[in-house]
Formats: C-alpha cells, structure tokens, sequence
C-alpha cells in the first residue's frame, strides 16, 4: 500500500475516523486512508451544535466525485463545535485530514468509550499497512 | 486483472489504480477533480488501451455491418468514424461504439472494454449463419494499444509527435501517421467534449511513444488523467455510458442518440422493434437534472415529479465545471420539461432538483 499516515497520538475506529481527548472534548475526522480512498471530497454534511453524539452511530457523511460516506462517532457525547471551513473548502478533508479537515468536537460523556477505540498500530494492521 | 502496456507507467506516476472490467486501471493520479480541470483548460492523455478493437475485412464486410449496426455505414468515405450502436433485436443496446472506415472492405471497431467478448461473440455468430461471404472478423485488442489525448492543447501536442500537423483532420475523421517510431491511426474525436484525438497503434510502441508524449507534452502541461475524471467529462459533455444510460433495456432512441441510428437504411438487427418504437414514440427519455442541494445522486436514484414515480437516474455525480450535482435520468417521455421542479430520492430522503437542458457543458468553439 502506498504510504499513508497514522499519527501515533491519536486513537482510531474501524470505519476510519480518528479522534484525539483533550479536557473532555473530543476532535474528530477521517483518516488519510479514508480520504485518499474517498478521493476527492465535494461537500461534508455536519450535525447542529447540540445534537447527541452516539459511539458507532452516523452524525454526518461525505460527499466525494464518486462516492458518499457515513460519517460514525468515535464517541458519545453532545456536538459542541463544527469545523464552518468545511461549507466553503470540503477539500480540506484530502488536504489536511488530521489537521484543517477536523469535522466535529464532542463534549464526551464517557471516557471509557476510548478503550473501544484502536491505537495507531491497530489501525494500521485493521488497513493491512 | 488484465494490465494494458502502459501498467507499469501508472504505477510510476503513483495512479490509484482499480478493476474496471477485469482491467488493472489507473482512477485518478491526482484527484478527479484537477484532472478534469486540465483537460477542459490545457490537455490530458487517457489511457484506454483497455477497449476493444475489432478488424473487420473483406469485399461482404460493408453489408455485413449495414447489417449489424443501427448507422449508416454505407457512404462512409476513407478515413472517417461514426459513432454507433449495436442493438438487440428487441431494440435494447447490445453496446455503443466507433466504427473506422479505412478503405472499401477495410473496417476497424472500437469496443467498450465491458463488453469485448459479448460484442466479438455476438458479431461472431452473426457471421456464422451462414448468409455472409467473405467476411475476416479479428479481435486485435491484444496487440493494440490506445490513447486519448483531449484538451485545447491537444492539436499542438498530436502534432508535435506526429512530426506533421493534424488540425487539418476533421472531427470524426482519421489519417494514418508515424509517432516517431510507431505506425499509428490518429483520429479527431474523444469523450470529453473538448478537442481531441484518440491514438492507435501497436501495444509494443507503448513505451516509446509515452515517454515521446511526456517529453513533449511538458510545457504544454500535459498531465495524465485516469478514469474518473473520463466519466465526469463524458458526464458533462452528455455522453452515454454503456451499462448506465445505455443497456440492454435501454434502446438508443432513448437514450437520446437517435442520430446514430438511420432507420430509413433498410433492415438491420433490432431495425423493426427501433421502428416501432419510434413509431408508437419511444416510452422513455434521458433528461437532464440539476441538484438544488449538494447531496449528489447515483445510478438508480428514483425520480418523482409531484410525488408520482417517473423513472430513475443512470448516472449522477459531482459536476467540477458547474461545481454542482448533476444527474442524466431515465423517466418517461413527457413527464418533463426543461425548468420542471422534480425529486430526487436519495438514500430513503427527497432532494429537490429541477430539469436542465443537456449537455451540461459545452466548449466554445
């Protein structure tokens, strides 16, 4: 596979968003992989400021040139922000998955949820790279 | 999966590549949507080596394809194309193709690469009937390789390679040349809806004529370009693409590419159900559809105009010239006019979308 990028910090689910806790909020996107097999991204639904976050549950999806896909949470909790850059440039998703292209932050409800979640090497190995 | 010639140059170039058809094909190298870009503003080369060729020889081959295909064929002067189609004798679309008249007796057939072993069959038993004489039906695609150079910079960099101007060839049109080394047929036509030409020549020439086209090309800004930005081109342009707005359910008639199909040319498979057809008005039309929204439909989105049904997308997607949604739908005849308010259903929901003319995009001549 061609080299894609897990950085080590955060942690990962199996339908390829990745997730990093900070004081009980948690920022949430796609990963590399997932953009690059997503290709180019056209427009990103987002969920409202409030509405309930549930872990393994859709609160989005992606529009790509070919394809669409669901966007699941990482984690449950309340949507206190969404990333407005993503209205006008939903490019920033294959640009800067991990950085520019976040997509939502939750208030966490439980922080136990993260045991869940993978590790950098778990995903790596869950995409064969 | 079956690798064309050019294999080892997508790999190079870091193409994501996927099946298509059984083929090892190059989707994109750096995005759909800046490649699209290229080929609309300078110029894109495709490689469709993937498609098959067919070599029809003979002094029975001219009536033997009057016979098969649905335009007219007689009349054809050397050296020019027509686009066609091959149709079911219930009138459904068997597939759609060029057909290259090289001299009297002497025909090349350019196959969609889906359907190369049903159309080399159905050809093949045809012939085998028993009513045909000196007919040489040969499948070359193994031996052939083929290239779609497209853009407004595309004349320029055809002849660059070719050592000789090829403005002068008129679209739906070919002439024989060398590109450097290698004998090839070069022909202004493509499907993308800009200028262009599609290259033929022998699979062994590959190599030498790709790094010719890369050197030449580079302050043309030639960029190579995979097959997702063919489909949003041919999308835009209005273009069918078998086995979505053309199937064995879906006649030519319907699809909206009744120029191609001359029923007044005498009989020809499919010939009397395309006359009823016709006739008795065909039962469907292709339309086109502009999203009010971003949410992009696809193929088999159902399309409801005042809450009744009336047919299905066949082919929907991000458009990055009109940077919008677009769909081509399938829905009955007469159920829409151009600026009709209609719905589309995506994954359970109702999207509203308005009917547009087609094609989407047209380039300025």
């Amino acid at each position: 596979m061609a080299e894609t990028t897990i950085p080590q910090h955060l942690r990962y689910t199996q339908d390829h968003e990745w997730v990093e806790v900070e004081e009980g909020v948690a920022t949430v996107g796609i990963t590399d992989y997932a953009q690059g097999e997503l290709g180019d991204v056209v427009y990103v639904e987002l969920p409202e400021i409030g509405e309930k976050a549930v872990q393994g549950k859709a609160f989005g999806l992606v529009e790509a040139v070919k394809t669409v896909a669901d966007l699941f949470a990482p984690v449950s909790g309340e949507v206190v922000e969404v990333n407005h850059l993503l209205g006008k440039n939903p490019g920033l998703l294959n640009e800067s998955p991990y950085e520019e292209g976040w997509i939502i932050r939750i208030k966490v409800t439980d922080e136990g949820e993260i045991d869940n979640l993978l590790n950098s090497k778990g995903y790596a190995d869950h995409i064969g790279a | 999966m079956f690798r064309t010639p050019f294999h080892a140059f997508h790999r190079q170039l870091g193409a994501k590549m996927v099946d298509f058809s059984g083929w090892e094909m190059p989707l994109l190298y750096e995005g759909i949507i800046p490649e699209h870009r290229q080929v609309r503003q300078a110029v894109g080369v495709f490689d469709v080596s993937h498609m098959g060729e067919f070599r029809i020889r003979g002094a029975g081959a001219e009536a033997f394809l009057e016979r098969m295909v649905t335009n007219r064929v007689s009349g054809m002067a050397d050296g020019q194309a027509l686009y066609t189609a091959l149709c079911y004798e219930h009138g459904g679309t068997v597939d759609d193709l060029i057909l290259y008249r090289q001299g009297a007796g002497d025909y090349l057939m350019v196959v969609n690469a889906s359907n190369i072993e049903k159309d080399f069959s159905w050809l093949k038993d045809h012939l085998a009937d028993g009513t045909w004489a000196d007919v040489e039906l040969k499948d070359i695609s193994q031996e052939t390789a083929l290239l779609a150079v497209q853009g407004p910079r595309a004349p320029e960099l055809v002849g660059r390679l070719a050592g000789t101007p090829v403005d002068d060839i008129a679209y739906y049109h070919f002439r024989r040349g060398r590109l450097g080394g290698a004998e090839a047929l070069i022909a202004r036509l493509g499907y993308t809806g800009e200028d262009g030409y599609e290259l033929m020549f022998p699979a062994a020439a590959a190599g030498e004529v790709w790094e010719r086209m890369q050197a030449t090309g580079s302050d043309l800004g030639l960029r190579p370009v995979g097959l997702g930005a063919r489909d949003t081109l041919r999308f835009e342009a209005g273009f069918c693409l078998y086995g979505h707005e053309l199937t064995e359910n879906v006649t030519p008639l319907e699809a909206g590419i009744g120029f191609a199909v001359k029923l007044d040319k005498g009989d020809f498979v499919g010939g009397e159900a395309l006359r009823r057809l016709k006739a008795a008005g065909p039962p469907r039309q292709l339309v086109g559809v502009a999203m009010e929204g971003s949410r992009i439909p696809r193929q088999g989105c159902a399309v409801r105009r005042d809450g009744d049904p009336i047919g299905e997308v066949t082919s929907g997607m991000y458009s990055p010239t009109l940077e919008g949604a677009y769909a081509l739908a399938l829905v009955s005849r007469g159920a829409t006019r151009p600026a009709d308010r209609i719905e589309v259903t995506i994954r359970d929901q109702g999207f509203p979308a308005r009917i547009v003319d087609k094609p989407f995009y047209r380039r300025q001549r």
